[in-house]
């Protein structure tokens, strides 16, 4: 059984129709994990349904054995499960510092350690902690972003589309960023959008399609699936 | 000297009543921002939420002058501060409770909260009627001046005296310190930190354990500091007469929008420069320029640009143009 997993969830927003239909997906500690697929697959939704900021119908979320379908989004991110959404990631009217410091509001201890270990991880962050995050450019907002969500010490990291909208160079350096965050033995899954670069760096991949899993395999299976390089990956 | 006279005579009817009253519209100021801010509506019950706070502090003066207590030389109604926004306080929250929250969990429009806020200022309006009744009333008592005009003049030997009263001193001295106790609060403590985490964005503060519930309280409570405050002192130094308060709304909203609204520094800066305006613009300058220019060109008018019953005209005019060309306010800065 894997660290932190979501087996045959089914869930739509409100009343509205199921938009990820019996979807499982799962990840391990120090593992990075893709959700591909075409736009209004249910890839986002079904990281937000293990986030529990949709009910699940049906399914199941566990962390580590520990069966936490019903608790609250917060309480969810207390137990060590850490979310970085697409856009509004950032408090753009506060300094670096003070979103890295909003982030450890969930820990009791001391944050100074744990900021000091932020800046090691992100280096440009030290030399702008007291600039308005509003000032930065877009690819230090992405990292004060995921500095902020790696503040509780998380033992898994969702990332909803990291890269979307930076331009190729902050890509290659957000990635990087990413596996670094992957080495300190955190789970990380992450939507993406730029499905060739994310396979590359990804241990395993599950392509959904209409809120099912297609396929799911290695980054290099199906980098190399004939389907899926068809569907997907345009060649 | 007579460049000297010419200076007391702008300080003692321009600069120092602006100064004073300037404050009193900061505080107001700040208010509406944090409210707006925070809890993202334009609250139309402020000016009456401030005479609420104030008429507490009215009537405790006369409880307090009927058992004989004083404050020596300073007003009574300061030591009625603290129970007033007591008062205050606890009205906001039953106000919050039964009103705001309804629409708040319901994520109403802020529009919908605007008007919710129209009602709670026509009950508020009432339950100040119920209570103190309509008329004016002055509550100021201990030692009126700090320097009397005939003192000044035999001091200096100037011919233009300067009077200070001392609700001018009390107002500035008290206003720079609440400010100041609440920009430590808003940028220093974790607290301050997580309300305006909240303001910026809340989805994200949530998911960071930003608990809504306390931020709305803290909120509530500092507003109920500023009103009470704000009111207090402006009663203190005009008199109180409730439904000014009402009138007063249309400066405080304007200094709230020219600071830009939703920050807080803007609103503080945002009261002197609707206070200053006003005041220059309504000050018949005809002594000023018998002082300063040479006796043929002294003028023969008032040389007063706008008559005082235009004053609501020039904070009106204030916001328009904020409002055209520079709607996310003049001054450059962080919101709450």
């Amino acid at each position: 059984m894997a660290f932190f997993e979501g087996s045959n969830m089914t869930a739509g927003y409100g009343d509205g129709p199921d938009i990820i239909n019996s979807c499982s997906i799962n990840v391990n500690r120090g593992e990075i994990v893709a959700i591909l697929g075409p736009n209004g697959a249910g890839k986002s939704t079904a990281m937000k349904a293990m986030l529990g900021l949709l009910k699940l119908k049906s399914g199941s979320v566990t962390i580590d054995g520990q069966d936490i379908s019903k608790m609250s989004p917060q309480d969810r991110v207390k137990s060590g499960i850490s979310f970085v959404p697409q856009t509004k990631n950032v408090f753009a009217e506060l300094t670096v510092k003070e979103n890295l410091e909003v982030g450890a509001f969930l820990r009791k201890d001391d944050v100074k350690e744990v900021v000091e270990k932020i800046f090691q991880l992100f280096p440009i962050l030290k030399e702008k902690s007291s600039q308005v995050v509003g000032q930065l450019s877009g690819g230090q907002r992405q990292q004060v972003a995921l500095g902020r969500a790696l503040m509780i010490n998380p033992s898994v990291l969702m990332l909803d589309e990291p890269t979307a909208g930076v331009s190729p160079i902050v890509m290659d350096e957000l990635f990087e960023h990413i596996i670094k965050v992957k080495n300190t033995n955190v789970g990380i899954i992450m939507v993406e959008q730029n499905a060739k670069q994310a396979l590359s760096i990804s241990d395993r991949g599950y392509v959904l399609v209409t809120g099912e899993n297609k396929f799911e395999g290695s980054g290099i299976e199906l980098l190399n699936d004939p389907e899926v390089r068809r569907s997907f990956l345009g060649a | 000297m007579e460049i000297l006279n010419a200076i007391i005579l702008l300080l003692n009817y321009t600069v120092i009543p602006a100064l004073t009253y300037g404050s009193q519209l900061a505080l107001g100021a700040i208010f509406v921002t944090l409210i707006y801010g925070v809890l993202r509506f334009a609250n139309f019950a402020t000016g009456d939420m401030m005479s609420f706070g104030t008429m507490f502090a009215v009537l405790l003066t006369y409880y307090f002058q009927s058992l004989g207590i004083s404050f020596g030389v300073l007003p009574t109604a300061l030591l009625t501060i603290p129970f007033a926004i007591f008062m205050m306080i606890l009205y906001m929250f039953t106000i919050d409770k039964f009103v705001f929250s309804y629409y708040r969990i319901k994520k109403s429009p802020p529009v919908q909260l605007a008007m919710v806020s129209v009602g709670v200022m026509f009950v508020t309006q009432a339950i100040i009627r119920i209570i103190i009744g309509p008329f004016d009333r002055r509550f100021l008592d201990g030692e009126k001046f700090i320097l009397k005009a005939s003192e000044f003049k035999e001091m200096t030997g100037l011919s233009e005296g300067l009077t200070i009263k001392s609700t001018q001193v009390i107002t500035i001295f008290i206003t720079v310190i609440v400010v100041m106790i609440m920009f430590w609060f808003l940028n220093k403590t974790k607290t301050g930190t997580s309300m305006r985490a909240y303001s910026d964005n809340e989805d994200l503060a949530l998911l960071s354990g930003i608990d809504p519930k306390k931020v709305v309280m803290i909120t509530w409570i500092i507003a109920g500091v500023l009103a009470t405050i704000g009111g207090i002192l402006y009663g203190l130094d005009k008199s109180y007469r409730p439904f000014v308060y009402f009138n007063n709304m249309l400066p405080i909203f304007a200094a709230a929008i020219v600071g830009g609204i939703g920050n807080p520094y803007g609103a503080f800066l945002g009261g002197y420069v609707i206070a200053f305006a006003e005041i220059f613009l309504t000050y018949a300058y005809k002594k000023f320029f018998v002082y300063i220019l040479p006796e043929s060109l002294e003028p023969n008018s008032m040389v007063q640009l706008l008559s005082t019953d235009y004053k609501f005209a020039i904070s009106f005019s204030i916001l328009v143009i904020v409002l055209l060309f520079r709607p996310s306010g003049i001054f450059e800065g962080k919101k709450i």
